[in-house]
């Protein structure tokens, strides 16, 4: 099952090279991982999505916390959370199918942040199931290029 | 000694902070980065500097001087080779938990990158070996920097800490302030054990018809024997041990069932495989002692009390996990454990029908020499009160059955990393920690070459090692495994071509060094290197090649797939 993990780190060097080494020495699955600074400037935040079955799930989680770098580790997947992920692409653009383009941004609420001759960028947010689905969706349009953020998430507030 | 509030140099703030951490000895070898603290070094007279003979060697002298006294073993080498040379010695004592604090030079700051001379990233290349590491980019860093480094690898689940030191960080200066107390807020171990677990746990003892202690080295890092015999013996629970928990409960009490595992006494494997309840206790449940996970203690109820909540769970699922330090788990189970009422005399008479059934034994039949004899024989001769160290192979299993441990802290091995060439320099450094025990090395011929040149160190500072040679000319594990799972092709294990005379290798270093042959022999060169004290003394025991260590439970195999074979008559208990 996939878990996301929130993840407050100490902000030094190498912290991030820690958490990844660890996950790659102990054979953890790690799909995504995004770090940055939080509204305290010497902690950061790491955003992990991971798969596995409960027992790694648990042994994530500890072996996180037993890094002399992290403050907090918290399993987000069963609380209330917000999961969001960026998404940049670049779609090749011609007369025929343009419509279609600017009629399916719209669906996925996303924006054009880039438009050329022949190729268009947009940006979509949104859960990384939703990322998903919008890259399957635009695929047969033809990616020229596409980069994912990995996701952030947070616990909804009380 | 220097105060809070001067202004003194990097190098000067180094030897300030030991000299708080109330370090004895580092073991070293200088070089370039280090050049202004080996300066500041020669005005030192309070600590005492080993110089080795290659920095592996230092490593594993820190970590026997560590295991030995329970205190940090410190280690200082040069940047990138030095540094490089480490990592051995430090995965070592980070496998088997062992707290030390190991110092490497780096290359300026600025050059830092730039693959300057002798530049190596020891924080990249050690940051899974250790607990944690440093590369300190700041004088006014390196105090609290290694206030923190003593801390951590002395704190919780002891292990090795590396701290990266540039040069320019070396010579440059600042008031220095040496913090009392350090506070590390992504660092906090869990001390003490959940009182309701423990309760609950007391509960289930109390009920168990066929119980078994089965205690690991984290008993014996938290000084938790005492605590353990007076449980063991009021709830008259018998006790087996892992190969670093050896000593934790004597040897010699009728309580004591040995060891378990892949080479475990017969008794200990059928006694997990029939016990109700496990109480495992500072153990990590590692692959050598279950062998297959599924079949493992298939009848019980398991406790596990581990410092680490890593452990917990990760190779065996249990039934009551209780996390925190192992002295302060058995001191509460103490408190709150009922009087003992229920009968166990069923129990300790089964287990001691599988002790009669398949008891420990060797061939005594000819006049040939053989290991089990030799530590045998040095067990009997050093009453069980030597601090025993090993190295890796068939000489550390047999070890394991043929030494009885009294107390704690008597072996000191190499049991998670499996380093041959640890045994050498690690005897050394345990004597350097040890003054009124006898320090007593079991090494093989294969183990010993590996870090041959710190005989120079023991010659040199005439430390009284008694070096027993177990030599087979053979790489006899290996070849164990050759003769029974790969169709006996012992493919590069004969080392009988190629082996030096080990009596005169000795002699080159200045060593006292004897030789044996048969049991007589060695019996007299025995009792002859336990009088020795001038240095150190190597005994060249020729033993045969071919004998195998009994019982064994194939990797990944059950207690049923055990290996009896090759025992003899001879009933050696």
């Amino acid at each position: 099952m996939k878990h996301i993990i929130s993840v407050l780190v100490e902000n030094k060097f190498g912290s991030l090279n820690r958490v990844a080494a660890m996950f790659s020495a102990r054979g953890f699955n790690l799909e995504s991982i995004s770090i940055g600074e939080t509204e305290d400037t010497e902690i950061s935040r790491m955003t992990i999505v991971t798969r596995g079955e409960d027992q790694i799930i648990s042994q994530v989680l500890k072996q996180l916390n037993r890094l002399v770098d992290t403050i907090k580790v918290t399993d987000l997947t069963r609380q209330p959370h917000v999961e969001r992920e960026l998404l940049l692409m670049t779609l090749k653009l011609s007369k025929t199918v343009q419509h279609e383009i600017f009629e399916l941004i719209t669906v996925f609420k996303g924006k054009v942040v880039d438009i050329k001759q022949k190729s268009i960028t947009i940006e979509v947010i949104g859960s990384p199931d939703k990322i998903n689905t919008t890259i399957d969706i635009f695929r047969p349009y033809g990616i020229k290029e596409l980069a994912r953020s990995g996701a952030v998430a947070i616990h909804r507030g009380e | 000694m220097h105060s809070s509030g001067q202004t003194l140099n990097g190098s000067e703030i180094f030897f300030e902070c030991l000299r708080r951490e109330n370090v004895e000895y580092i073991f070293g070898y200088p070089g370039g980065s280090l050049l202004k603290v080996y300066e500041t070094l020669h005005d030192v007279k309070d600590i005492h500097h080993i110089l080795v003979r290659h920095e592996q060697g230092a490593t594993h002298m820190a970590e026997g001087y560590a295991r030995a006294t329970g205190k940090p073993g410190v280690v200082l080498v040069t940047s990138g080779p030095g540094a490089t040379n480490t990592v051995t010695g430090i995965a070592n004592a980070y496998m088997d938990s062992s707290p030390m604090v190991v110092f490497t030079g780096q290359v300026p700051s600025s050059l830092i990158g730039n693959d300057a001379f002798q530049e190596a990233d020891i924080v990249g290349i050690t940051r899974p070996i250790t607990k944690h590491n440093f590369l300190v980019k700041d004088v006014r860093e390196l105090a609290i920097t290694i206030r923190k480094a003593f801390f951590l690898a002395t704190t919780g689940r002891p292990g090795p800490v590396l701290v990266d030191m540039p040069k320019d960080i070396l010579n440059s200066s600042c008031v220095f302030d040496f913090p009392e107390t350090v506070d590390i807020r992504g660092f906090k171990p869990t001390f003490k054990c959940h009182i309701n677990q423990v309760e609950k746990a007391a509960q289930k003892i109390a009920k168990a018809k066929r119980p078994l202690l089965y205690i690991g080295g984290g008993v014996i890092s938290a000084e938790a024997s005492e605590e353990l015999r007076t449980l063991a013996i009021q709830q008259n629970i018998p006790v087996t041990m892992t190969l670093q928990g050896l000593g934790a409960f004597p040897g010699n009490h009728p309580l004591s069932m040995g060891m378990l595992g892949m080479h475990g006494t017969y008794w200990s494997n059928q006694a997990v495989n029939k016990c109700d309840l496990l109480i495992a206790v500072g153990a990590r449940f590692d692959d050598r002692v279950t062998g297959k996970v599924d079949t493992f203690a298939p009848q019980a109820y398991k406790i596990h009390n581990d410092i680490d909540p890593t452990n917990v769970d990760k190779n065996i699922k249990v039934d009551l996990p209780i996390v925190g330090d192992a002295k302060n788990f058995l001191a509460t189970l103490l408190e709150v454990m009922p009087e003992n009422k229920e009968n166990r005399e069923p129990w300790l008479a089964e287990i001691n029908a599988w002790r009669v059934q398949c008891p420990l034994t060797y061939s005594s039949e000819d006049d040939s020499l053989r290991t089990e004899f030799v530590i045998d024989e040095v067990s009997r001769q050093t009453s069980g009160n030597a601090v025993v160290v090993t190295d890796v192979g068939q000489h550390q299993m047999w070890t394991s059955q043929f030494y009885t441990f009294i107390n704690p802290r008597s072996i000191i091995t190499s049991g998670g990393l499996g380093t041959m060439g640890f045994g050498l320099p690690a005897a050394i450094g345990a004597a350097f920690g040890i003054k009124d025990r006898p320090v007593v090395l079991f090494c093989g011929d294969g183990g010993f070459m590996m870090n041959v040149q710190e005989l120079v160190t023991a010659v040199h500072n005439k430390m009284p090692v008694k070096i027993f040679l177990i030599n087979n000319s053979f790489l006899g594990m290996v070849r164990q495994w050759q003769e029974l799972f790969h169709q006996e092709k012992y493919s590069f294990t004969d080392l009988g071509d190629s082996n030096p005379d080990f009596v005169k290798v000795a002699e080159a270093f200045g060593c006292k060094a004897l030789k044996a042959d048969n049991p007589e022999s060695a019996r007299l060169a025995i009792t002859e290197a336990l009088a020795y004290n001038d240095g150190p003394i190597l005994v060249d025991f020729r033993v045969v090649k071919k004998d195998m260590v009994f019982p064994m439970v194939p990797a990944g195999g059950s207690i049923s797939d055990m290996l009896l074979a090759r025992l003899n008559p001879k009933t050696m208990v």
